[in-house]
């Protein structure tokens, strides 16, 4: 910090501003510096640093001080710093906020991050060297004198090599400059926009939730539907149910009535899920919806019923679906052909094999089939015992 | 005798060897499998078994359906048989069993019935003179070893039919 010098912080003639940051605080090494947080800004020439509250707190540094630097990654409860490393300063050097300083670096910490773009334009104006070409009125002490100069320059040259070969190679890729990133980063923005929306009419609808009305509900909840996201204020009642879910149960109970006749009057959840929403093609279900509305299929007297098997497995099915008739017939199937595995019993009905099996297993669980279990496979016999 | 086993309609009905989830289902096919186990036993007069030779013999085991009764099932079964007083484990390990396809109950009586037949009460008889005697071979205690057919006399004892005493070259038995 020692290489700092007090300054007005006005540009010169032939100095430009580059770029600036608020919310940058200067460490002295790996201490923080006595001071509070400012500002930080890059001109073609100087790195000048000025206290956010205390204008007249203003200090600088000369470009041509910097030996090279590097960026420091955040941490928790660590904002991401760039590190830089100077050359000594002059015995002659104007007065500054430290006389003197037992580090050879400083760091600025970026409070309110800034600090990837802060960092492509340092190394911009390091690598043009820009003060060499337009040197200021007035004179800027650039660390030179003797010795110290000899020494330092050639371990400036060593290190900026190295810094060079490490970081501007992979400069390219760090900064999104292909078309494709371009559009890229355009999408993630509009999808940050819709998110944010989206929140915010959530929390809407959580606060006002006694206030507005249901078709306002309704309306809301199925704008959030087709975004994809899942109604937020509902942890439904699987009595009750919302209008929303009543609605949804009654257009099932229309769109399902064909395709459930056509496959023997019941149809296994998942399936159900998938012949919805290719219908819908846009505002699509979520599970937990299609779920919910099928939950008061009964209570609605719809001719549909949710019905979950021991395994687990949720299945839909017309209510006239007759569970004797379903068992007495897969008895006489099996009995019929001696024995029947799930996949044999699927492919006589026109089944999926989950549903066959499931149909199997509670004729086993009536006692009207008992099972073979071996390294041939589980087939099911009908129940001699 | 020479006569062949005949083996139940069971034996031959592949899920009689895959031990049944359905709780009725299970019960009935437990009770044909300690039936089984105990007329094969009674058949070729095995009176224990060894749990690891069991699971490859013809009675657990049916080469032609290709099925076999799990060890887990077996130790099933033979808890049923426990559970009903045929089955005595031998070693904590549970790896060899007594099996009493006739419980010394069932073999006393037999005996006494043979024994009150002849009006041989008050008699005398050693251990030996019982299972290996020329009067007893048509009987079907003929043969019965030695520890079972102590159990059985103990059971008789205990119905105050019989008295157990020691001889000088072994055990005997007085008939009331």
């Amino acid at each position: 910090m020692d290489r700092f010098l007090w300054s007005s912080g006005l540009l010169e003639m032939n100095e430009t501003l580059v770029i600036q940051q608020r919310g940058v605080r200067l460490y002295d090494g790996d201490e923080k510096a006595k001071l509070d947080v400012g500002v930080v800004l890059l001109s073609t020439h100087r790195l000048i640093w000025r206290d956010l509250k205390n204008h007249e707190c203003c200090m600088a540094i000369p470009l041509s001080q910097i030996i090279f630097f590097e960026e420091q990654a955040a941490g928790i409860g660590k904002s991401a710093k760039i590190v830089i490393h100077l050359h000594p300063a002059s015995p002659n050097k104007d007065p500054g906020p430290y006389q003197s300083s037992k580090f050879s670096y400083i760091k600025l910490s970026f409070k309110e991050h800034g600090q990837i773009e802060f960092y492509r334009r340092l190394s911009e104006e390091m690598t043009q060297k820009r003060w060499e070409r337009t040197p200021v009125s007035q004179p800027i002490p650039t660390g030179t004198g003797s010795q110290v100069t000899v020494m330092s320059a050639w371990w400036s040259i060593c290190v900026w090599s190295v810094w060079e070969s490490l970081h501007l190679t992979p400069l390219p890729t760090s900064v999104p400059s292909s078309q494709a990133f371009e559009d890229l980063s355009k999408l993630m923005e509009k999808a940050k926009e819709m998110v944010e929306l989206s929140r915010s009419i959530a929390s809407k609808i959580k606060e006002k939730q006694g206030d507005i009305t249901e078709d306002e509900t309704i309306r809301f909840k199925s704008y959030l539907l087709s975004m994809g996201i899942a109604n937020p204020v509902t942890r439904e009642t699987h009595g009750s149910g919302t209008h929303y879910h009543m609605q949804l149960a009654r257009q099932l109970g229309d769109m399902l009535l064909a395709p459930l006749e056509e496959r023997g009057g019941m149809m296994a959840l998942t399936e159900v899920y998938c012949l919805v929403n290719r219908a819908r093609g846009m505002e699509l279900l979520s599970p937990e919806d299609l779920v919910n509305a099928c939950k008061v299929f009964e209570s609605l007297k719809l001719p549909l019923r949710l019905r979950v098997f021991d395994s687990g497995v949720m299945v839909v099915q017309l209510q006239s679906h007759s569970e004797e008739e379903m068992i007495a017939s897969a008895l006489d199937n099996v009995s019929e052909k001696g024995s029947l595995t799930s996949e044999e019993f699927a492919k006589l009905l026109g089944l999926s094999v989950l549903l066959a099996k499931e149909r199997l297993l509670l004729a086993e669980k009536m006692g009207h089939l008992c099972r073979d279990d071996s390294v041939e496979g589980l087939r099911f016999y009908p129940n001699l015992f | 005798s020479e006569m062949s086993f005949e083996w139940p309609w069971q034996y031959n009905f592949p899920p009689f060897f895959t031990l049944q989830p359905n709780v009725d289902t299970r019960q009935k096919q437990l009770a044909a499998w300690c039936s089984l186990v105990l007329s094969y036993c009674r058949h070729r007069k095995l009176y224990t078994l060894d749990v690891m030779e069991a699971q490859e013999s013809p009675v657990f085991n049916n080469k032609k359906i290709s099925r076999k009764l799990s060890v887990e099932a077996i130790q099933v079964v033979f808890e049923e048989l426990r559970k009903k007083g045929n089955l005595e484990w031998m070693d904590k390990n549970k790896t060899r069993c007594l099996i009493m396809w006739r419980r010394p109950e069932e073999w006393g009586k037999l005996i006494y019935q043979w024994v009150s037949r002849n009006g041989m009460n008050n008699s005398v008889f050693t251990l030996y003179e019982l299972s290996n005697g020329d009067d007893t071979e048509s009987e079907e205690f003929h043969g019965l070893e030695e520890w079972m057919l102590l159990r059985s006399l103990q059971a008789l004892q205990a119905e105050g039919k019989a008295e157990i005493i020691t001889m000088d070259d072994g055990k005997g038995v007085k008939f009331f």
